[in-house]
């Protein structure tokens, strides 16, 4: 069907509600864990599955549909007959690769691959532990179980009678399967716990062969007695024969083999049982369940530009130069209003591009727990701060140094359980996650508790490595640590499955870079590490210092602005190719004019006239020299016409309040250009 | 129906577009361009220099809040460059989704040439700068020089590549 209609608009929907369902069940998954066991979430469980099953049927991935199918039998088996003895931890395992599977399943049709991966030893896994569950009536067909769910019965207890019908079609009538589909289709309006033969009605010629030989048998429970019945079915198109069986159905279902795990699962059902426990439960869940509107992020950010300049337009209008001395009472009231609107608009755009940092924390959950099973260590993973709100892209970029992070916690940081023992503390490890805000910026916290860096270990290895830059014995401890963060450093002697190779600690320290954030380390040996990151809120408004340059004025971000100093000429050191240094309280800092890196006219050529600006980006400063200050302010970030490509030293323009532009320096480039 | 109807239009308006040309001079010769590209035309701008940009390339301009950039069709023709004055014009154009702005000495007229009154540019590499020209409009008396806008963007990077290779 696929082929004849363009289901684009509808994929891309299906790919948004699964990514969602299965993200909300690893939630409650790993929630449920946490709690020991999944019992109270059973119906939230197979509620999920059941729109999964269903949406994925109708958009034919039936790999999809097929795994999510066994998973609602067992769910439905543990809904319905409550076993007493259930290895949640077994299933917990099942559930999290039939999420994994689906979640990568849907990652491959969002990217338009068509290799579909067979799901059959999830399945395999899933029957298994279903039977396992129904040792006592084994031989049982697993796959007769319920079909679907939302049939109008209520009360499975009243139920009068259960009919075997068989039903074959006449000779010529083609398509038996379509058929025998529409057949039960309506018979669910009349019965519920509908099971039939062949199991599967598919749209081939086997299942079509099959049923014109043998005919379609279906059992169903039904209130109508038989003659009603019968002649329901015998409404039937092209019907040529009709056999129907009653078998009264006692009040006890284990004596009915046919219909003992073909109940009705009812939405209502659950709904009402769930009323009944804890609110904690419902709370998970509608955590998940705000709402919410998607909108395409071109739009946002064409709306953002909008407002941008709507901002500076406000400002050019308000601050024109023709309105200078005049006395304009009425005037100034009206831009006064403007501007608080404006303001407000502003607010309210940025605050729409942000996003709540949980969905990101709670993809930890999932590290931390595969790794501690892994590895054998038992961890309290702890997450506090996670509805601090971060703008769209920043989280984009956190979420791989957050991974590395964890993994190395988890793998460096704690010890083994004997380790802990040993060193008087508590078995189990405790890593916590942390966020907060501060200011304009958020800060994200790691804590582990386990053993700490070994100073002496790294000083060694970065001496090894040939990346130690001053000697060990200038350096503060936090710069010890932050040479963790350097490309090509790592202690672990041998490389293990989660870290250990090196890379890594240098991706965190350069996703942190991107979105002008930085990372901090401190450690006490023995008793943990914390990795503190601070990143800005949003990566479109920054807070810079502006600077005149001759005619020019360029922005230099105020995260990488140390001090601001004037300076005699006789302080200045050259060196025979002319490079000028400064010594700043012991430290040698180059000098860069920012007049000849960029090759404009300067407005003064002597450095006593103008200002020094001791910027640092990586753990490297330089002197950059600049005319004068013109001031501190937000400046909302635009990147440069796409035909002028990548200029060393610039990061993007801003439009300042009289509509001039003004470049962006990236400090980190210009030191590198340096070179 | 309406995507027929906007075809419809589409049609006309390219219609009404073919063969019309935007003239303007520098120094002594006039150069036409295809009117199709053509966004607008605005007064000289503050300009801000944007370090590492080709001469000719004079840096970026706020157009309403789009940053553009501008480049000197003078220099971009190896010609004399002329201080900017109320005369100096940037033609905005508009070539796959990219803008930049033309500065020209002046801008005179949008002037109808027919197919038949274009010419092909003379082959020989005597003639200076042909390979932006793509071909010659007759107007009554005068002689326009047609550009190919494409060419003015792109042609640049071989271009810089030679320079290098020659330093």
């Amino acid at each position: 069907m696929s082929d004849y209609i363009n289901t684009e608009p509808m994929q891309e929907i299906f790919v948004f509600e699964t990514s969602q369902l299965i993200e909300q069940l690893e939630q409650i998954i790993l929630y449920s864990e946490k709690k020991n066991g999944l019992e109270s979430q059973i119906n939230e469980i197979f509620r999920i599955m059941h729109t999964i099953k269903g949406s994925s049927a109708m958009m034919c991935f039936n790999n999809i549909s097929l795994l999510a199918h066994s998973v609602e039998d067992v769910f439905f088996h543990l809904r319905e007959n409550k076993p007493p003895q259930v290895d949640y931890m077994y299933l917990t395992d099942i559930m999290l690769k039939v999420i994994d599977f689906i979640g990568s399943e849907v990652v491959k049709i969002k990217n338009k691959e068509e290799s579909y991966k067979d799901p059959s030893n999830i399945i395999h896994l899933l029957t298994n532990f279903l039977s396992d569950l129904k040792t006592s009536r084994t031989g049982e067909e697993i796959n007769r179980s319920a079909h679907e769910a939302g049939e109008p019965d209520n009360n499975p207890g009243i139920h009068n009678y259960a009919y075997k019908a068989v039903i074959t079609f006449e000779e010529d009538c083609e398509m038996e399967s379509m058929r025998a589909f529409a057949v039960i289709h309506t018979l669910q309006q009349v019965a519920y716990g509908i099971s039939h033969l062949p199991e599967e009605i598919l749209d081939k010629d086997s299942c079509n062969k099959e049923i014109r030989a043998k005919g379609l048998t279906v059992r169903f429970c039904c209130r109508l007695p038989e003659s009603e019945v019968r002649q329901f079915l015998e409404e039937t198109m092209f019907l040529r024969e009709l056999t129907i069986e009653c078998e009264p159905v006692h009040a006890d279902r284990e004596s009915s083999e046919e219909t003992e795990i073909c109940l009705p699962g009812m939405e209502e059902d659950s709904t009402g049982k769930n009323s009944g426990e804890p609110a904690e439960a419902d709370k998970l869940v509608n955590l998940s369940k705000q709402n919410f509107i998607s909108v395409n992020i071109q739009k946002m950010n064409k709306l953002m530009d909008v407002v941008g300049e709507l901002v500076i337009s406000e400002s050019m209008v308000t601050q024109n130069p023709e309105l200078k001395g005049l006395e304009l009472e009425g005037f100034k009231k009206a831009a006064r209003h403007l501007k608080k609107i404006t303001g407000e608009l502003q607010d309210i755009v940025m605050s729409m591009r942000m996003v709540p940092l949980s969905t990101t924390f709670q993809k930890m959950n999932r590290i931390v727990r595969d790794m501690s099973k892994k590895l054998e260590k038992d961890i309290v993973f702890e997450i506090t701060g996670e509805e601090t709100e971060v703008d769209k892209n920043i989280i984009e970029h956190i979420s791989d140094p957050l991974i590395h992070l964890i993994r190395n916690a988890i793998d460096h940081g704690i010890e083994t359980r004997e380790e802990r023992i040993l060193a008087g503390k508590g078995e189990i490890g405790k890593i916590t996650l942390e966020a907060k805000n501060s200011g304009g910026d958020v800060w994200i916290i790691l804590k582990d508790d386990g053993r700490g860096l070994d100073k002496e270990g790294i000083i060694r290895k970065a001496i090894e490595n040939n990346i130690l830059q001053r000697p060990a014995s200038d350096m503060t401890d936090k710069e010890i640590y932050s040479i963790i963060l350097l490309p090509g450093f790592s202690t672990k002697e041998e490389v293990t499955e989660f870290s250990g190779r090196g890379v890594g600690m240098d991706v965190v320290q350069k996703n942190i870079d991107k979105v002008g954030g930085t990372v901090q380390i401190d450690s006490n040996p023995g008793t943990g590490t914390t990795f503190s990151i601070k990143i800005p809120l949003t990566l479109a408004i920054m807070d810079g210092m502006t600077v005149r340059v001759g005619p020019a004025t360029y922005t230099i971000p105020t995260v990488s602005i140390r001090e601001s100093l004037k300076i005699r000429q006789n302080d200045v050191i050259c060196d025979p190719d002319k490079n000028e240094m400064i010594m700043i309280r012991g430290q040698c800092y180059p000098i860069l004019r920012l007049h000849r890196i960029f090759n404009v006219k300067a407005g003064t050529g002597k450095l006593e006239e103008g200002i020094l600006i001791l910027v640092e980006s990586e753990n490297e400063s330089v002197c950059v020299f600049v005319d004068s200050l013109i001031g501190e302010q937000q400046v909302v970030v635009k990147a440069l016409p796409q035909y002028i490509k990548q200029v060393q030293g610039i990061s993007g323009c801003t439009l300042l309040g009289d509509g001039s532009i003004s470049l962006i320096i990236d400090i980190a480039s210009l030191i590198n250009s340096k070179r | 129906m309406a995507s027929i109807l906007e075809d419809n239009l589409q049609i006309e308006n390219e219609d009404t577009q073919k063969g019309r040309f935007l003239t303007f001079t520098l120094g002594k010769e006039d150069y036409g361009i295809e009117i199709k590209y053509v966004t607008e035309i605005i007064g000289i701008q503050p300009i801000t220099q944007v370090p590492e940009l080709p001469d000719y390339l004079k840096g970026i301009i706020n157009l309403r809040g789009k940053i553009i950039p501008v480049m000197d069709v003078r220099l971009r023709f190896k010609k004399e460059p002329l201080d900017y004055t109320d005369r100096t014009c940037i033609i905005v154009i508009d070539i796959n989704e990219t803008s930049i702005g033309l500065i020209v000495d002046t801008v005179s007229e949008v002037a109808s040439i027919d197919d038949e009154d274009i010419m092909p540019p003379p082959n020989s590499k005597t003639g200076f700068n042909n390979k932006y020209v793509k071909g010659i409009g007759k107007l009554g008396n005068e002689v326009k020089l047609l550009l190919d806008c494409g060419k003015i963007l792109s042609e640049d990077e071989t271009e810089l590549l030679g320079s290098m290779v020659q330093v």
